[in-house]
């Protein structure tokens, strides 16, 4: 492999790993408010970029993507309405096997609504064609698009969760509900804003990443096991080491297709979730006390 | 007396099903028999991992790839062609026992390839050893951790059945033949041996409810069930809770892959459907449906719904009905919808009443008990 290439394959697996990060980080919004891992979160990405994709036809390309993001943020909000909010007392299983089955009930919908094709939005600046030359490496301006959004939506949830009011009451729910809510904080409503927040986020994310992997229905569960894994290697909760984590399986799995069979690719995510939760459950970058979260 | 009385649904089962055969023999239906027969081998999966589930209280996303491993296993040792082997000594004496025989394929092609009493025994022996390989580290692990890397292992069953040329890629396995199990039965899909399949796979499902029963009331069953509601207080009474939750992960792995193996031989294929996480998934739904810990509506939803599945009535909306179910069980009806309305639910209606009838209910069952020990 010579210098251009190994650029070309960096650059392929940052792109794909800040989607990763980005639905990692969706994970984490929804476990720290709820301590449930939200098995439908891989479909808000697809959910998102198939609605842009058809508001696309009507309205300019920015406006489509901002009425998607709205809408799947509603979706969010929603669900958790509807379906955890009436569960909220049950136990972990429970819900675990409840947003299982949101996350197929999702996708069913998706099939007899936009049926199988593979569909994707247009290139948000120049053409399939056009590429931008880095280090000798050709790469399409798309990527920068997908590496500059993702920056953004880390930078302004960091800032979210520091500065603002209501981004301060989450992080006290997920620190101690109770506490928070002797505090006046209304931590259902935290609950249903963390789901709309990670659904919102998975939307962009889906949009931005629609140009170059292409959209198809059943792209959520796959999305959602690297997301995980992802989530699980930063250490379920930690947003940061989630972006670190992202990038790592990004570029690990870019390697892999460079040297194997593009078949394997999935395995790779798979083989390193089954390592990632045989010897260190509570990630690569945890802290001590974290590990307790094995038997949460 | 207590040991009989909880063998009557296993009588009264084998009653309906022979009336079942009798009233579709009436109506002139008995290529409905098929589907069931079919339905009994899948219902196989969900007693074991209703075992996992309900009585452990450990989930699975990954019970279709020891289906898959099960079925695959046999497949492919049925249909391996050995004829390039034939003067080699080891095959000329597995072929003197009868551990490898010579049959004609569909195309009339003479095949010599292991029997399948002997594919039987090696897909257990496998799924068995996996089962334990994965259990090992992954039993260790709770809640979502535990669902996500049973999900992680049928993933990676799913993607080596589709990947390798040994298993046919996404066109499966076919071509596998008939398991003859002694002279005059064998597992066979031909509407010839209808009748007598129907009741082969009954006569499995009930010996494996027997199995699993026995298991439930024994020792091994209190163990599991203590662990289920509090697996702290069961550790603290000296329960080996790691050794019986990874004994009974293996065993609905072998449940699994006993089911695997036999629907194959029906259906003389196998192919990647049946290793995908939706069946993983639409088994656990099911388990949800029954009770969770209740195996006899685990064994009455898995006929009843694989049922309906394989006679297409969900129609394009199969995937859907299944994930639907979890939702609305989980969210309305934890308990199934086959249970007897729980003492809970009398209490908001008379307080009195309930306690009165509690006190009839705990009497009964230390008498019971009393008289048992």
């Amino acid at each position: 492999m010579n210098f251009p290439q190994i650029v070309q394959y960096s650059l392929s697996g940052i792109t794909v790993g800040s989607i990763y990060a980005i639905t990692a980080i969706g994970f984490n919004i929804v476990y720290c408010t709820t301590g449930v891992i939200n098995f439908a979160q891989g479909e808000f990405l697809v959910v998102g970029a198939m609605t842009a994709i058809s508001l696309s036809r009507v309205v300019p390309l920015p406006v489509a993507i901002a009425l998607a993001v709205l809408l799947t943020t509603a979706l969010g909000g929603l669900i958790e309405l509807v379906f955890i909010r009436r569960a909220r007392d049950a136990s972990v299983l429970r819900l675990i096997v409840i947003t299982i089955g949101l996350s197929i009930v999702i996708r069913e919908a998706m099939l007899h609504i936009w049926d199988e094709t593979v569909r994707s939005l247009p290139y948000f600046t120049g053409t399939t064609v056009s590429t931008i030359t880095i280090l000798g490496a050709h790469i399409s301006p798309q990527i920068l698009w997908v590496l500059g959004v993702s920056a953004v939506i880390v930078t302004a949830l960091t800032l979210f969760f520091r500065f603002t009011t209501v981004g301060r009451a989450m992080r006290a729910c997920s620190d101690d509900r109770m506490a928070a809510r002797l505090c006046g904080i209304n931590d259902r409503w935290m609950v249903t804003l963390s789901f709309m927040l990670s659904a919102g986020i998975g939307a962009l994310a889906g949009c931005v990443i629609s140009p170059v992997t292409q959209t198809q229905y059943d792209m959520g569960a796959p999305l959602a096991i690297k997301g995980f894994t992802v989530a699980i290697l930063g250490g379920l909760g930690n947003s940061m080491a989630a972006v670190v984590a992202g990038l790592f399986l990004g570029l690990l799995e870019a390697f892999t297709v460079s040297q194997f069979a593009a078949a394997y690719k999935e395995v790779v995510a798979i083989v390193v979730l089954l390592l990632i939760l045989v010897f260190r459950p509570s990630g690569l970058f945890a802290r001590r006390d974290v590990s307790a979260l094995r038997t949460a | 007396m207590m040991r009989l009385r909880m063998y009557y649904p296993v009588l009264v089962s084998a009653l309906l099903i022979v009336a079942l055969h009798l009233v579709l023999a009436a109506a002139h239906a008995t290529y409905y028999m098929t589907q069931v027969t079919m339905s009994a081998y899948y219902a196989l999966v969900v007693i074991g991992l209703c075992l996992l589930m309900g009585y452990a209280g450990q989930a699975s996303l990954g019970h279709a790839g020891f289906f898959a491993i099960g079925g695959y296993t046999s497949a492919v040792l049925t249909t391996c062609n050995l004829s390039a082997f034939r003067d080699a000594p080891a095959i000329a004496a597995l072929r003197s026992i009868g551990l490898v025989v010579q049959w004609q394929d569909l195309y009339g092609k003479e095949v010599l390839s292991f029997s399948p009493w002997l594919a039987f025994g090696a897909a257990l022996l496998l799924a068995g050893l996996i089962a334990l390989v994965i259990g090992l580290p992954v039993i260790r692990l709770k809640g979502h951790y535990l669902a996500m890397a049973t999900l992680g292992f049928g993933l990676i069953v799913y993607r080596i059945v589709l990947g390798a040329q040994l298993f046919g890629r996404a066109d499966g396995v076919s071509n596998v033949p008939a398991f003859r199990l002694v002279d005059g039965l064998q597992v066979n899909g031909r509407a010839l041996f209808r009748v007598q399949n129907y009741y082969i796979a009954w006569v499995v499902v009930l010996a494996a409810m027997v199995l699993a029963i026995n298991l439930v009331h024994s020792r091994v069953g209190r163990a599991l069930r203590s662990i289920h509601q509090s697996e702290e207080a069961a550790h603290s009474l000296g329960v080996d809770t790691y050794r019986y939750k990874l004994a009974t992960f293996v065993l609905s792995a072998l449940f699994a892959a006993v089911g695997g193996v036999l629907l194959t031989h029906y259906n003389g294929s196998i192919g990647p459907s049946e290793a995908t996480v939706m069946k993983s998934v639409r088994y656990v739904a099911i388990v949800a449906v029954g009770g969770m810990a209740n195996l006899w509506g685990a064994l009455v939803m898995g006929v009843l719904l694989n049922f309906l599945s394989l006679r297409g009535v969900f129609g394009t909306y199969d995937d859907a009905v299944f994930g639907a179910i979890l939702i609305l069980i989980m969210l309305f009806a934890p308990n199934g919808l086959l249970r007897v309305p729980n003492l809970r639910a009398v209490s908001s209606v008379g307080r009195a009443s309930a306690l009165a009838f509690q006190r009839v209910v705990r009497g009964r069952t230390t008498s019971t008990r009393r008289s048992h020990g």
